[in-house]
């Protein structure tokens, strides 16, 4: 009791002076403040480094070499009848154009004055040295070309073709004159040839829209290769997610907070939903597999099946959120809503749930860019793999047609041999991460929208 | 020394609004009300003071069955309300809520426009016929709570943008818009500056022409300046309820005196 009037047992330093204590006290708060931002500065660190890595390993994808060559779409070759009956002309196969290309790169090299060995190339079979310059989806493009519009027939057309993937390399920098010394593919004279059309203005690099719309391609044509039909894949589970976890998670969660009654079973049901939150999603891939594909018998690789293992996955995370921002709520409006003599459900509907929306939208969007982004449940109802589907034609087919997602695309391209896959496998992670990018800006958008204060 | 001037004329009318008899109430394990018996009077102030945790505001949540949205609490015995037993199993809480309004301790406008705020009411329970109606019941309930002046020309306004006495005034706008016949008013002051005390008590003792008002209070002046009838609770029983001037100045029992003395509480 009497403590505070005993006189302290030492003279107490100046103010100016701080004692041992205090500088000892004030050392370890630097000490922890800088370990601080040794953290802050290592994730920045790596951060940047990932970045740096993504962008300068995938930008290559967004471009691509292609050639632009005069061909001259020989009546003789595609249409002998010479009617431009369109069942005559579809009876000419692709390797028909092969030889128009070949003659259209020898014009070239004619007309620009080039002297290389490649110019007398022999033909093997049906290709000669030449046809290693150019896609092996060449012919197929120009086929297409003459059958939407067989006005062509008979006329030199200027044409633009893509560069077969080696080609593409060599002008990004990817193929050497070292590295082709080690495979077959192109030789010293190919390489010279592609630098005198590129100083000709015949091989140029441009935007590759193709790698954002295209489909995906086989291991012999990466330069093809697209994410179109994969990021439709995503778009259409996306869809499935948010029209199946919103509602059902939203309403579990409102039941659960504001009219189930607290007792043993609810208790349960809360730590249950929790634990799910941390299940690993390949779990939820395996459940997907034994209950959507083997026993309801639902279609393999279908975005309806991969919607709904992701919905599954998502559910906890939207649950858990949403009722944290339905406790965040403060008490005081559902009194004032139910004081003046609205029901439970409207107190709920009318002045609960507007203010808990920022969170619940937060906790969605949060929840549909985990979704969007995981790969290992879509492994196992098959919606990986070569899936070198066209666009689906319609919505039905969008849900139904086996498909790929953007996560399991990159994982594809990543695991192919050829370094041209490679490139556009980082090339799908700057897709991807835009996306994620986009979807995070919209939850803040939308949070900084409806965000009231009470 | 509590004989301060009423605000008004006393007006008691004998006529009983609500009648309890035997009420207990258990939160849990906790007895918070132990057997009350109370007749509260129409077109009448009633005080409940008490010290806190005393069970008066527990009680007074007991009259429009706000008890109910707890889930541990539980009621006993018998209210009526016009002799009709509010905790009949027949009858819709929010029915009687509409009846029995409520003022709580802290401001709580809804985070809405000053105008949805009180037409938030009449319009659940459908007391408007069209847009008009509704702006009458609105401009009507804000005239009645003394703070028309203030809020007209911006009733587009949030709520929660007024000052804390203003939010409380619009409160009391709200609660009023139902038309209820009774006015439950938890400490409603306690989070106010004299100022808008005083304006709030200037509105309560209005109020009392056409409702029966029950307020909580912790301060004893206020009970005194604003009341007809005050009920002293302590520890969970009604120790003492009569006239406002004989509480405070010829108490029956030695907790009243001692409480009002402030020698407990």
């Amino acid at each position: 009791m009497t403590d505070a009037t005993v006189p302290p047992a030492v003279a107490r330093p100046g103010l100016f002076e701080g004692d041992a204590r205090t500088r000892k006290r004030n050392a370890a708060e630097r000490r922890f403040r800088l370990y601080g931002m040794i953290a802050v500065g290592a994730g920045l660190f790596f951060l940047v480094t990932l970045l740096f890595a993504i962008v300068s390993n995938g930008i290559g994808a967004f471009q691509q070499t292609s050639f632009t060559l005069r061909v001259e779409m020989r009546e003789d070759v595609l249409d002998k009848p010479g009617n431009r009956n369109i069942e005559d002309i579809k009876a000419v196969k692709t390797f028909a154009y092969k030889p128009l290309l070949r003659a259209a790169i020898l014009r070239e090299i004619e007309g620009n004055g080039i002297d290389t060995p490649l110019s007398g190339a022999k033909i093997v079979g049906f290709s000669s040295d030449l046809d290693k310059l150019l896609s092996d989806g060449a012919a197929a493009k120009l086929r297409n070309q003459v059958l939407a519009n067989p006005e062509l027939i008979g006329r030199t057309v200027e044409v633009t073709v893509l560069a077969s993937s080696r080609v593409d390399g060599y002008l990004k920098g990817r193929v050497t004159r070292e590295s082709i010394a080690r495979d077959k593919n192109l030789d010293a004279e190919h390489l010279d040839l592609v630098d005198v059309l590129r100083g000709a203005g015949v091989v140029g690099k441009g935007i590759n829209t193709a790698f954002i719309t295209g489909t995906d391609a086989s291991d012999a044509r990466p330069e093809q290769a697209g994410m179109g039909v994969s990021i439709l894949g995503s778009f259409f589970m996306m869809l499935v997610v948010l029209l199946l976890a919103l509602p059902i998670g939203v309403a579990a969660s409102i039941y659960l907070e504001e009219f189930a009654p607290q007792n043993r079973f609810t208790d349960l049901i809360e730590v249950n939903i929790s634990n799910l939150a941390a299940v690993p999603s390949i779990v939820f891939g395996i459940l997907g597999l034994a209950v959507f594909i083997q026993f309801m018998h639902l279609p393999q690789s279908a975005p309806l099946v991969g919607g709904l293992v992701l919905t599954l996955m998502t559910l906890p995370t939207i649950i858990i959120s949403t009722r944290a921002s339905l406790k965040s709520v403060p008490p005081s409006i559902r009194d004032a809503a139910l004081g003046v003599g609205a029901s439970k459900m409207q107190a709920v509907f009318h002045h609960v749930l507007p203010l808990a929306m920022p969170g619940i939208l937060t906790g969605t969007i949060i929840g549909l860019a985990q979704a969007l982004g995981e790969t290992a449940p879509l492994l196992l109802i098959g919606m990986v793999g070569y899936i070198a589907s066209n666009y689906p034609d319609g919505v039905g087919a969008g849900f139904l047609d086996p498909n790929s997602a953007m996560p399991a695309q990159i994982y594809e391209w990543a695991k192919r041999a050829d370094p041209a896959f490679y490139e556009r496998a980082w090339g799908g992670i700057i897709v991807l991460l835009v996306f994620l990018a986009a979807m995070n800006i919209l939850a803040i958008i939308l949070r900084r929208r409806f965000e009231r204060r009470w | 020394m509590y004989d301060t001037p009423k605000l008004e004329s006393e007006t008691v009318t004998d006529e009983v609004k609500i009648s309890a008899r035997g009420c207990q109430v258990h939160y849990g394990d906790n007895h918070a009300i132990k057997d009350v018996d109370i007749d509260i009077q129409d077109k009448t102030v009633t005080s409940f003071i008490g010290p806190s945790g005393c069970g008066k505001s527990t009680f007074l949540r007991c009259l429009n069955r706000m008890n109910d949205t707890i889930d541990i609490c539980r009621v006993q015995g018998n209210i009526t309300l016009d002799g009709q037993d509010i905790y009949d199993p027949r009858v819709d809480p929010v029915q009687l809520r509409a009846r029995v309004g409520m003022v709580f301790q802290k401001p709580n406008p809804f985070p809405k426009s000053i105008y949805d705020n009180v037409a938030y009411g009449p319009k659940i329970h459908g007391m408007a016929r069209n847009k008009a109606d509704l702006d009458g019941i609105v401009e009507k309930s804000l005239r009645r709570a003394a703070i028309w002046d203030e809020v007209k020309d911006r009733l587009g306004a949030p709520g929660t943008g007024l000052s804390g006495g203003q939010q409380q005034r619009l409160c009391i706008a709200r609660a009023v818009a139902t038309e209820p016949e009774v006015l439950l008013m938890d400490e409603p002051c306690s989070a106010l500056d004299p100022i808008a005390t005083a304006q709030v008590e200037e509105l309560i003792d209005e109020l009392r022409q056409d409702y029966s008002v029950v307020i909580v209070t912790h301060s004893m002046q206020q009970a005194a300046r604003v009341s007809q009838k005050t009920a002293f609770f302590h520890l969970g029983n009604l120790v003492e309820y009569g006239d406002t001037g004989q509480i405070f100045t010829n108490p029956a029992d030695t907790r009243t005196e001692s409480y009002i003395t402030g020698r407990i509480g």
